[in-house]
């Protein structure tokens, strides 16, 4: 196995006396799309501006393709592509000149013109930056991430505010990086960008690492999946409870309408189904609902709004 | 669509081709901003064509009025590029982030250092080739001859060196804002009270030394000796040479890229 694209140990950043990153660790496998999940201020951004070489960590490691980000920085940024959150552009420049301009300092950058029409950046090339929209000016970034043919890229909320097509370029692009042996760490908001893109998810919430896998594992083992049928009321769920493996939970949330939440697996709703037959009752509207990574975020990180 | 090879082949340019690439990108990011053209070449040249027909209105002291208002004009523009255009160029950058993507570049500070320099001095070629050419049409008569290009070359290179020391002094700290405030406040200032225009000898008497002392005295008094043909004085290149090293070493301790 090669070694880790990207090795973060116990780290730790602080801003005056607030602690941004509290002990986070983090690895990238090689060739890989790993994402970091987490809500605003939960310390995305500043773990992979440590991981760039823009901060010194407070303590812990930062290893990035094996060397230092800070004191090995000239030996890393041609190797490394950045697309930062926002800006990084001349506000004068026109969109096609800053390409240029930003392929002019690598060896063998990208070809310009299928670059550009892979991200749609063709019909505003002329237009000054500070004049694209949003989504435009995300996909320049990361054109600019790219054009230098990496090794590894890290992109800060790559599709935010991108148009659904956009946004589909992007994923191609991102999916098509990895395929060609481009290790890829982003961050994100979007459930569906993660699930979709990511071989490998951490959660991160108030400077922490909370849950890490596959979206799978996330979504499956790591959450509480719920069964809810409908039966006659009054059943006894004590009883339901004790026959279902540990770990689950029965009760009538309804008058007649049953949840049962807990790891399911299909011995799970073998015994609630069984549990019905020896109780003589038919379990209607039986359902089996998987948690989507939403709710397992939600889970995680708590659902009240954040400023 | 057509394909696109996207596995990887990392690698950096030469720093030379870098830093040539830097320094063309920033010449025609400032050649295409209005009020920066206005104030590197239009003013200097308003000025020497309104200095030199409007007689009476400037006391320039003795001597013929065009021979006495160049050097002056050649100081004022160099002011304009290397400190005024300099400092809120950067201030910007720092603004939008591109001190701060380049950062993540291959091009290294050092790199972004002498491209900003070697499109400085591009810039002042071009300021200094227009004035003295529209000068020597209104009759200005340098003397000094070879050893005097080679003086006004030395005072202009350290000239340049001050006053980008200083403008990157001020970029690096003050918001951007300010700085775009801050270096227009200093650009008029010492075109009023600094010698860059009206020669140190026409100041009271007691402003005297702390106008030679400024980076503007120093640069535009040493240009008006040296095309008067006479030798050009210590004291004028220690002032600049000081300016030049005190602002550098505050700034590499204060500059803030973000």
């Amino acid at each position: 196995m090669t070694a880790p694209a990207v090795k973060v140990r116990d780290l730790v950043m602080r801003y005056g006396a607030t602690t941004a990153v509290d002990g986070l660790s983090l690895t990238v496998e090689t060739g890989t799309i790993t994402a970091i999940l987490g809500p605003n201020g939960a310390g995305k951004t500043t773990t992979m501006e440590t991981c760039e070489g823009y901060r010194r960590p407070h303590s812990g490691t930062v290893r990035v393709l094996g060397l230092d980000p800070l004191a090995q920085h000239r030996e890393l940024s041609p190797r490394v592509g950045v697309m930062l959150q926002s800006g990084g552009a001349w506000s004068a420049v026109r969109a096609e000149e800053m390409l240029r301009y930003v392929a002019s300092l690598h060896a063998s950058p990208l070809p310009f013109a299928p670059l550009v029409e892979r991200l749609g950046l063709g019909s505003c090339g002329r237009t000054p930056y500070r004049r694209l929209s949003g989504g435009q000016q995300k996909r320049l970034g990361l054109a600019m991430a790219v054009v230098g043919r990496p090794e590894l890229v890290i992109l800060d909320e790559p599709t935010a505010g991108l148009d659904p097509q956009a946004r589909r370029a992007a994923w191609d692009l991102i999916e098509q990086l990895a395929a060609s042996g481009v290790t890829v760490l982003l961050t994100t908001h979007h459930m569906e960008e993660a699930e979709r893109l990511a071989a490998f998810i951490y959660v991160v919430d108030r400077g922490r690492v909370v849950s890490s896998g596959s979206p799978a594992e996330l979504t499956s083992s790591g959450a509480r999946n719920t069964i809810r049928f409908r039966a006659a009321p009054g059943l006894d769920t004590a009883s339901l409870a004790a026959a279902l493996p540990a770990g689950c939970t029965a009760h009538e949330y309804a008058p007649g309408a049953y949840q049962v939440d807990g790891p399911v697996t299909p011995q799970t709703l073998a015994t609630v189904t069984s549990w019905c037959a020896a109780q003589g009752v038919m379990p209607e509207s039986l359902a089996v609902e998987r948690h989507t990574l939403e709710d397992v975020f939600l889970q995680l990180t708590g659902r009240e709004l954040r400023s | 669509m057509t394909s696109l090879d996207l596995s990887p082949a990392p690698g950096a340019q030469p720093l030379p081709h870098m830093v040539a690439a830097h320094a063309l990108m920033e010449t025609r990011l400032l050649l295409r901003n209005g009020e920066q053209l206005l104030l590197a070449i239009a003013i200097p040249l308003l000025l020497l064509v309104g200095g030199a027909e409007a007689g009476g209105l400037i006391d320039l002291g003795p001597g013929r009025r065009i021979d006495v208002l160049t050097p002056g004009v050649l100081a004022l523009a160099v002011l304009s590029t290397s400190f005024t255009s300099l400092a809120i160029a950067t201030a910007f950058e720092r603004r939008y982030g591109v001190l701060k993507r380049l950062g993540a570049s291959p091009l290294p500070r050092s790199g972004l250092l002498l491209g900003k320099v070697a499109s400085l001095l591009v810039i002042e070629a071009v300021q200094l080739s227009l004035i003295a050419a529209l000068a020597l049409a209104l009759g200005w008569r340098p003397s000094g001859g070879v050893y005097a290009v080679a003086a006004v070359g030395l005072l202009v290179t350290l000239g340049t060196s001050a006053f980008a020391a200083l403008g990157l002094l001020m970029a690096g700290t003050l918001r951007a804002e300010a700085t775009l405030a801050a270096a227009n406040l200093v650009y008029v200032v010492l075109l009023a009270a600094g010698a860059v225009v009206v020669p140190l000898a026409k100041y009271p008497e007691w402003m005297q030394p702390v106008v030679a002392a400024l980076p503007s005295g120093a640069l535009a008094e040493g240009l008006r000796e040296v095309t008067a043909g006479a030798p050009l004085g210590w004291q004028r290149l220690a002032v600049l040479a000081c300016w030049s090293a005190g602002a550098a070493a505050v700034a590499v301790r204060t500059f803030r890229w973000e």
